[in-house]
Parts: structure tokens; sequence; C-alpha cells
């Protein structure tokens, strides 16, 4: 910053007109609960996902299909992909305001919405092929 | 005008003079605690996990795609560097999950004080690798189990 050596107020605006123009944005509440509510949620699902990982460890690609099927299971494993991909965006965000500045902080952050987005779009179309396919199986095996 | 933030800067001492306020001094003057590590961890432990999870989409895809997609990621998930990988993967996650659960208490009001907060750290450090470490061996473990039975 300049003019180190002999302190001067270049702005010349009252102190109160410059903290109401830097007041709180307002979305910063709604940012900061959805982070922990998101990571609240995923404390059960994760302790779900790692009995699961236990009982598929080893698992041939028939019997991952056959569990992943189960509708109980489709809804848990599209919870948790949901969830970590939204509580993943959101603490990205976090990170991008830390350390982004200027004019390269939007870009930045639209980048990072539209990767964390399709992957967590890619694992949600995953789960539901691997369940939908399932049942299709089971039907055609049937008839 | 310059930089609006070069306003913030100005402040007045009590006899009214003009002063400038002085900037909070860089990271490396600091004398290096545990927590700092175990913040800047978390934050890492964050990225990497959503890294991780991006890469344990690979396996969901592959099961939705068919036996021969799985099997390919059989031949990651069964090689010793592929396993390595899992483990930090699991390192990552559980730290977050740990430090994450002590946050939450943090914005509960519970263990907040610099005492408090010094005692945890270790703990947390030791609760991380010791459940690391059980999850690693036994996962391996269960999965080598059962691909042995199926071979015999």
């Amino acid at each position: 910053m300049s003019n180190m050596k002999k302190p001067h107020i270049t702005v010349m605006r009252s102190q109160l007109s410059r903290a109401r123009g830097l007041g709180s944005g307002q979305a910063g509440v709604g940012h900061w609960w959805a982070e922990r509510a998101s990571a609240v949620a995923l404390v059960p699902l994760s302790g779900w996902f790692v009995i699961q990982v236990f009982r598929l460890a080893g698992a041939s690609q028939p019997e991952v299909a056959k569990w992943g099927a189960r509708p109980f299971n489709t809804t848990m494993m599209l919870s948790l992909v949901i969830l970590t991909f939204y509580h993943t965006q959101l603490g990205l965000q976090v990170i991008i305001d830390d350390y982004v500045h200027g004019k390269a902080h939007l870009p930045a952050g639209l980048l990072m919405k539209g990767i964390v987005f399709l992957l967590g779009l890619f694992g949600t179309v995953s789960v539901l092929k691997l369940a939908l396919a399932g049942s299709t199986k089971g039907r055609v095996a049937a008839g | 005008m310059q930089d609006v933030r070069d306003a913030l800067y100005v402040g007045q001492r009590s006899d009214g003079t003009l002063t400038r306020r002085p900037m909070s001094p860089h990271l490396q003057v600091y004398r290096f605690r545990l927590s700092m590590f175990l913040s800047i961890a978390n934050r890492a432990a964050g990225v990497a996990a959503a890294g991780g999870s991006a890469l344990g989409l690979c396996w969901i895809s592959a099961a939705a795609k068919g036996p021969k997609s799985f099997s390919k990621v059989q031949k990651v998930t069964g090689n010793p560097l592929g396993q390595l990988l899992l483990a930090g993967w699991a390192l990552a996650l559980v730290y977050h999950f740990v430090a994450g659960l002590r946050h939450l208490a943090w914005d509960s009001g519970y263990r907040f004080s610099k005492k408090e907060i010094n005692e945890d750290g270790p703990v947390a450090v030791g609760v991380t690798l010791g459940t690391t470490l059980a999850l690693v061996t036994t996962i391996l473990g269960v999965a080598i189990c059962r691909s042995r039975k199926k071979a015999s």
C-alpha cells in the first residue's frame, strides 16, 4: 500500500458511511449453516458407508449390483453422494474466497462449482443406473 | 483515491494526529503450535477427501457399467499402489471427520478454551491415526479373506 511514511486520509467519506458500506453481505450465515447441516448429515451417512465397505470388500460386480439394487441402499448412496459433493462445494468456496483475489475470484468459483456439480451428477447417475439396471435384469429373467 | 483499503489503515492518536494502524504479522513470525498445523491440515484433508471422493466415483460408475469395467477398478484396488492411495483417502476422510466433530463442538460452545484446545489436539491425532489404521487393516483383511474363499 502507498504512503507508508506519512499517514493521511485519502477518502472523503465519513467513518459512519464507510462502516455501513462494508457491512455484512448477508449471505454468510446461510453458507455457514449449510456447511454445518451437511456435515452433521454426513456423520451417520459416512458411518453407514463404512459398514457397507466391510460388506463389499472384495465383492464381485454382480454382488455389488445386487447390493446397489436394494431401494434402501440406493437411497442412502444417493444421499451420501449428493451431500458429499454439496459439502465439497461449500468447503472449496471458502478456500477460493480466502486465497483467490481480484478478478479471478468469480471465474474460479464458477469453475469449481461447475466441476463439483458435474462430479455429483455423475455419481448420482451411476447410483441410479446401478439400481435400475439391477431391477430390470431381474424382471427380464422372471419374464 | 488509491486502494480503498488504504483508508482503513489510517487511525487517529489520542492527540488527534493521524497514524498508520499496524498490520498483522506474517505467519512465519509465530512459534509452531500443534493447533495451527491441525487447522490447516483439516483444510488440506477436506481437499484430499474431495479428490478421493471424485476418484471413488470410478468404483460406483464401473459397477454400474458392468463386470468388464469393474474388473479394471479391481485391478487398481488390488494393487499395492492403489491400496496406498485408498489408505491416504481413508486418512484424509477420518481426519476431516474428527476435526469436523471438534468444529461442531466449538460451534456449540464446548472445549473452546485455549487450554482445552491444546489438550484435545494430540487426542485428535491419536484417534485419527488409530481409526485409520484399524479401518485400513480390517478392510484389507476382509477383502483378502473373501477373494481367497472365492478362489478355493
